[in-house]
């Protein structure tokens, strides 16, 4: 069979760019992003897209995927979608924020925005620490998890309880579809993948806000291996975030 | 020449209505005006005010330490702003609410006038119009504009909705202008 | 419209912002300028806009920051502590070169303060206000016809410098109803080329103010310096009326110049000579025009509803070269026309012993 003639199963999204992430080994922001430009392109978004980033380790979206893009101040990711996406209806408007961004000093927006039924995408990546400031402690945080901030790990009653997004998030009327999964094998890709299609599915149906919680991993601030971080992931935070999908439409 | 007036009483008796009537009359005479309601901590509470101000020139301040006229439709506005009232001011007051003596005012060449504006009102057909009574009989006092131009831009003034109310407005104005042509 | 209509200051600025082709309002109640949302709500719709009411100024500001990236012609307006909370967006909306109008119908402060008339928000407006090096353009107006043409000019010059406009105005000119002569409206803007709208048919646009790189922000600063003077060279707007030989002149803004206009005539009446100038742009201030009229008259009073603000603003500009002297009225308190002609007589009559500042 001549090279021509085979035919191409495999590609990298034409919504990822060539520039190499500046992820950390064994982070899985860069696996998100790849799922995000992967669902750009299965459903043909990328010439009316428009990526919303807060800030975290994901600020710099705008360098992996090859769509138009704003920078928000630090949790208001879902105030400025909805400026976006109101005063331009027919653009696809997708959030990108960590847990932070969106559980803590966002926590009004997100809200908010879901109460509105505003038709946003949210793209929430839930790695239970602050990742660019330098490992502090999150709402996701995990009790007894150390932080740079908890040296002596979290204890809820003064520190807080871990927050659950999606299930918090199904809960408002304006939500469409609010689900968490996680990404760290094939499996659990391949699940994120058709959620984060609904996520996507239900702002191209204009049935309310989309929201995608992917559990991901940080070693560097968690203190680990990759391998051990996905130990850890697969052992501690799934008990805590139980995976499902909280709201489908 | 400019004139200010001070409209006061309680809120509810159609004080800024009566000023705001005032002023958009007088915009359509073709002069300069301002409208300015009751501000700060009065804007709490159960008392209502504004100033209007009529000018041929350009108007500076909306508002003035000294009014040519005082309109009390109420005795704690009277007693606000009556004494606001410079040598040969006017004060007109709503005499079916304040029972105070005539004898306290019209010092300094003030010119104190009493309005009955609820009879007048009633006689007017409409109980309600108190306000307008004032109005009617202040523009006869004063002549900052002719009656017949306020009757005129009355239906300009009010909203379409409300244009039902004209003729009782009109009537109303007239009372108060008739009174003051009776004293 | 050839007629001239009686209309509230904050109704005249909002309609002034529809004429100007503004079509999305996001705000959050706040006494004293709840006439404005109170009209859009209604207004905006009407004409195929957007009117949303935020969870917090904090949510509204943003939602102005996502329309403006969009390239849409958006506001907001708030009071006091809500413009506090929107300092970090209107931070970014400059850092980002957006263009938007941000309204303030100042309280007086500090803290939830009071809800009378003030003019104690002038240093927040002029210095930018929230974090970084940068300027909002700031517009003073000091009538119901001056709320809704600055209105439409704050708009023009937000698009044109990519800069944040604030309109700086009080309880006195949100409330206070005015003959105003509308303009014939405008088309929103259409199409900017620096306007997020999805990457059909040309590469991907960014809407940032993050530099990380060595130097970068570095040449940002001077860039946004650059539009800074711009505006000082070309946008100043002042209002002069001074005698050709004065004595003194009033400098003040806002509705306080209202008051201030109202005692140079009665002081120009009684043979003093007296002039005002009034600085319309509050940034870019009219540091030239205050330079030369004080500079002629040798003696300056500025009059401003707050502690002495504006009055630093004009000490630089007099730079030591007249006497500057200030009366003050804090608080919520307002001037009556009798209080600043008394002050005039006394600085022009015998001399001053009030001053705050020599040469």
């Amino acid at each position: 069979m001549s090279i021509a003639a085979k035919k191409r199963v495999f590609a990298s999204p034409a919504s990822l760019t060539d520039n190499k992430f500046h992820f950390c080994p064994g982070c899985h922001h860069g696996l998100v992003h790849r799922l995000a430009a992967e669902t750009i392109d299965y459903y043909d978004l990328s010439s009316k897209a428009i990526g919303v980033i807060g800030v975290g380790c994901g600020v710099f979206l705008y360098d992996y995927l090859a769509i138009d893009c704003c920078e928000s101040p630090h949790g208001r990711a879902p105030a400025v979608a909805t400026g976006i996406k109101r005063s331009n209806p027919d653009s696809f408007v997708v959030t990108y924020q960590g847990d932070g961004d969106l559980a803590a000093i966002g926590t009004s927006e997100i809200i908010h925005a879901a109460n509105r039924q505003e038709s946003i995408t949210i793209i929430f990546v839930n790695n239970s620490v602050y990742g660019m400031t330098g490992g502090q402690m999150a709402p996701t945080t995990l009790p007894g998890q150390k932080t740079t901030t908890t040296p002596a790990g979290r204890q809820p009653v003064g520190d807080g309880y871990p927050i659950n997004v999606a299930e918090l998030i199904s809960t408002l009327k304006g939500t469409a579809f609010a689900a968490r999964v996680a990404c760290h094998s094939h499996t659990h890709i391949r699940t994120a993948r058709k959620a984060m299609r609904r996520a996507f599915q239900a702002q191209i149906e204009k049935r309310g806000l989309g929201l995608i919680e992917l559990l991901s991993a940080c070693p560097t601030n968690w203190r680990m291996t990759p391998q051990q971080s996905v130990r850890r992931l697969e052992a501690e935070m799934i008990n805590t975030f139980p995976l499902g999908t909280y709201k489908d439409f | 020449m400019e004139y200010s007036v001070v409209m006061s009483g309680f809120g509810g008796q159609g004080v800024l209505m009566m000023g705001e009537l005032l002023a958009h009359c007088g915009m359509k005479a073709g002069l300069n005006v301002t409208w300015m309601p009751s501000y700060g901590v009065e804007m709490r509470g159960g008392a209502a005010n504004c100033t209007v101000v009529l000018s041929e020139n350009q108007i500076g301040a909306p508002i003035t330490g000294t009014p040519k006229a005082v309109i009390a439709m109420s005795e704690p506005a009277l007693d606000k702003f009556g004494s606001r009232l410079p040598e040969n001011g006017l004060l007109m007051i709503n005499s079916s609410l304040v029972c105070k003596d005539n004898s306290t005012y019209g010092q300094n060449g003030i010119k104190t006038v009493f309005i009955p504006t609820r009879e007048l009102a009633e006689e007017s057909g409409n109980e309600k119009m108190a306000n307008l009574a004032m109005l009617g009989a202040f523009l006869a006092q004063t002549g900052v504009l002719e009656l017949e131009r306020v009757k005129k831009e009355v239906r300009s003034f009010l909203p379409p909705h409300k244009s039902n109310l004209a003729e009782g407005i009109e009537k109303a104005l007239l009372k108060g202008k008739e009174y003051i042509d009776s004293l | 419209m050839t007629e001239k209509q009686l209309l509230k200051g904050s109704v005249a600025l909002a309609q002034g912002a529809i004429d100007a082709g503004c079509r999305y309002y996001f705000g959050y109640p706040i006494t004293p300028q709840n006439d404005i949302p109170e009209y859009l709500s209604a207004a905006l719709p009407a004409v195929g806009g957007v009117f949303i009411q935020a969870e917090s100024e904090l949510a509204s500001i943003n939602m102005v920051l996502g329309a403006a990236a969009s390239g849409k012609m958006a506001m907001t307006s708030s009071s006091g502590p809500g413009i506090s909370l929107m300092q970090e967006g209107l931070s970014y909306l400059a850092g980002s070169e957006l263009p938007a109008v941000v309204v303030n119908i100042t309280r007086s402060g500090p803290g939830l303060g009071g809800i009378a008339p003030t003019q104690g928000d002038y240093m927040q407006a002029t210095r930018g206000g929230g974090h970084g090096d940068y300027r909002l353009i700031v517009l003073a107006p000091n009538s119901a016809q001056e709320m809704y043409d600055l209105a439409g000019e704050a708009f023009r010059l937000a698009f044109k410098y990519r800069n944040p406009a604030m309109i700086l105005g009080d309880a006195i000119l949100g409330q206070m109803k005015e003959p105003v002569m509308l303009r014939e409206a405008l088309s929103p803007p259409q199409n900017s080329p620096w306007a997020l709208s999805g990457a059909k048919d040309r590469q991907p646009r960014l809407v940032k103010s993050l530099y990380l790189k060595d130097g970068e922000m570095t040449v940002h600063n001077l860039k946004l310096l650059d539009k800074y003077k711009a505006l000082q060279e070309k946008e100043v707007k002042v209002e002069i009326d001074c005698p050709t030989r004065c004595d003194l002149i009033v400098v003040a803004f806002g509705s306080c110049s209202r008051i201030a206009r109202t005692a140079v005539d009665r002081a120009c009446l009684q043979g003093l000579k007296v002039g005002l100038v009034r600085p319309i742009s509050l940034f870019p201030f009219p540091e030239k025009a205050v330079r030369e009229e004080a500079q002629k008259a040798g003696r300056v009073l500025v009059v401003e509803m707050n502690t002495g603000q504006m009055l630093e603003d004009v000490k630089l500009a007099c730079n030591g070269n007249s006497e500057v002297y200030f009366k003050s009225y804090p608080g919520g308190a307002v001037p009556t026309p009798e209080e600043i002609e008394k002050e005039i007589e006394v600085i022009v009559g015998k001399g001053g012993l009030r001053h705050v500042n020599s040469s």
